[in-house]
């Protein structure tokens, strides 16, 4: 059945369409501007946070500040975190090992999942969010009190002091919070061997490293650095260009955790690829 | 409030046409996107005198200082400050301008993570010229005692009320002997009584450190104490100016409203 729509309305359902149609690609256009504009955005902040790293001035007593702040404050929750890791792990594989009568590779077994993997990725992913939220709302809150501004007139570069300071310790403090929560997680899975057996730690402990050698340590250690970057990158860049109001240090701050998490997920992937290669 | 004698002085104009001026300002034009914000804007301020400049919200009035600090970047114009313009130099050629210059904030800006001490040691510490820890002591208590808080040295900024947080604040712009002080709203969100306090430390502090200060407020009473000489600023452009007098007198609407 053929519908017959007059000249008239039909020309106004097309220019309806077509305005929509412009909208929609007015729209997309925006999103496409925002998204480059933001990605130039963190290129120059990377480079101005280069070029400050390497000036003359180095903040030598607030980057120790910050260290103390990234590092021994993180201790009693990564200290928790690596223990329950080392024990919920031991716990669960036992039973499968068990039905393969491979119990003697528990201790072994756990040690490398967490020295290789899981110790790197499960602190980074807390150091995520407690770091780099409490870099973004710092920042962040400082920015919207002009506290940022107030350092700029007194002669004082806020990059300098506050940006280079914190990525750096967050660089340095996050892999020795990372090798600290794996040595817990193996003295918590010595501690979870021993719910359902007896095991003494001398012995477990040597079982764990003799099945460890160098090449474990190296690329976790290395891709925990990176971790660290990322996570002192993300929660300052987010703080430091917080916006105006109070509600943008929340945002600050969330927004920071969201994308600190995802990107030390995708730094693993990529190590884990270019550990695979290099290996082979 | 100023008295006759003083307000004669300076806002005598021959006298005041003898004064040399420390900033100086010539067709100043700043925009966000498509909202111009200042527009055309010209003026000087004078060595020793106070500059008021009154406005609505959203007249451009802190944009206004912070340009002259370089904090933002004019699109067109000359900011001199001591024959020098803020707009070409480089940056530790600001640095070294920004060292003469005391800049109160509107939220006082005091930095959360560091006691009283620590603020204010923070702009002497980086100082072109480096002070021992015993001149540094020395100076801050000083500078302490002329905001009359010389007892709150080791506490923190959120034990302070909104009035201390501004004196400490003000404390700070002056530990470092500026010659010029800015002040954006200094007596915004602040009782009547504290208000007046501070604009009277705003007069202590211009005869004690002579300084030239350049007043942002929409506070008449502030105006009224601390101006020797007032700018009025409409839409981004200079509305008016003179001294206390003509706007007193003035028959204007919008000054008007200001001076009721």
């Amino acid at each position: 059945m053929k519908i017959i729509i007059p000249v008239k309305r039909a020309k106004e359902i097309a220019l309806h369409h077509t305005i929509k149609l412009s909208e929609k690609t007015l729209a997309k256009t925006k999103e496409a501007h925002n998204f480059l504009t933001d990605f130039a955005d963190v290129i120059l902040f990377i480079a101005r946070l280069i070029r400050e790293t390497f000036s003359r001035k180095f903040e030598v007593r607030e980057f120790f500040h910050q260290c103390f702040n990234i590092g021994y404050k993180s201790l009693p929750l990564i200290s928790v975190t690596g223990t329950i890791m080392g024990l919920v792990l031991t716990i669960q594989s036992r039973p499968v090992l068990a039905n393969f009568g491979a119990e003697t590779l528990l201790p072994g077994m756990v040690a490398i999942s967490l020295i290789r993997e899981m110790g790197p990725v499960i602190t980074g992913l807390i150091c995520a969010g407690k770091i780099a939220s409490g870099m973004g709302a710092e920042l962040g809150s400082m920015k919207v009190t002009e506290q940022i501004e107030a350092m700029e007139v007194s002669s004082t570069h806020p990059m300098r002091f506050l940006v280079v300071t914190r990525v750096w310790a967050a660089t340095l403090m996050i892999p020795l919070l990372i090798l600290y929560a794996d040595a817990l997680g193996i003295i918590g899975s010595w501690i979870g061997a021993n719910i359902k057996g007896d095991v003494s730690f001398v012995l477990f402990f040597s079982q764990a490293f003799k099945n460890i050698d160098f090449l474990d340590f190296i690329p976790a250690v290395v891709k925990s650095f990176f971790f660290g970057a990322v996570i002192g990158i993300v929660g300052c860049y987010k703080g430091y260009n917080a916006g105006r109001g109070t509600e943008s240090v929340g945002k600050a701050a969330n927004s920071a955790v969201v994308l600190a998490s995802l990107l030390v997920l995708i730094v693993d992937m990529i190590a884990v690829q270019v550990t695979d290669m290099l290996v082979k | 409030m100023k008295t006759e004698q003083t307000e004669s002085v300076l806002l005598d104009s021959p006298k005041k046409s003898t004064k040399e001026p420390v900033i100086e300002i010539n067709g100043l034009y700043k925009s966000f996107g498509n909202q111009e914000v200042l527009k055309n804007l010209s003026f000087k301020l004078f060595d020793g005198e106070n500059l008021v400049v009154l406005g609505k919200s959203g007249s451009g009035k802190s944009v206004l200082i912070k340009c002259i600090v370089g904090l933002l970047r004019s699109d067109s114009g000359i900011i001199n400050v001591f024959d020098q313009n803020v707009l070409t130099l480089k940056r530790k050629e600001l640095d070294d301008v920004r060292q003469k210059i005391g800049f109160l904030f509107q939220s006082g800006a005091l930095y959360d993570s560091m006691t009283v001490k620590e603020n204010l040691e923070f702009p002497l510490k980086r100082m072109e010229k480096q002070l021992k820890q015993k001149e540094i002591d020395e100076k801050i208590i000083e500078a302490l005692e002329n905001v009359g808080l010389p007892e709150v040295l080791n506490k923190m900024p959120s034990e302070l009320s909104g009035g201390m947080r501004k004196r400490i604040s003000l404390a700070r712009t002056i530990v470092v002997d500026p010659m010029i002080m800015l002040y954006d709203e200094p007596t915004t969100g602040l009782d009547p009584v504290t208000s007046d306090e501070i604009s009277s430390l705003i007069n202590d502090i211009q005869k004690k450190y002579k300084t030239s200060s350049i007043i942002i407020t929409h506070d008449i009473e502030c105006a009224r104490m601390t101006a020797d000489r007032l700018i009025m600023l409409q839409d981004g452009e200079v509305y008016e100016q003179g001294n206390l007098n003509k706007f007193e007198k003035s028959t204007d609407l919008i000054i008007r409203a200001f001076f009721k």
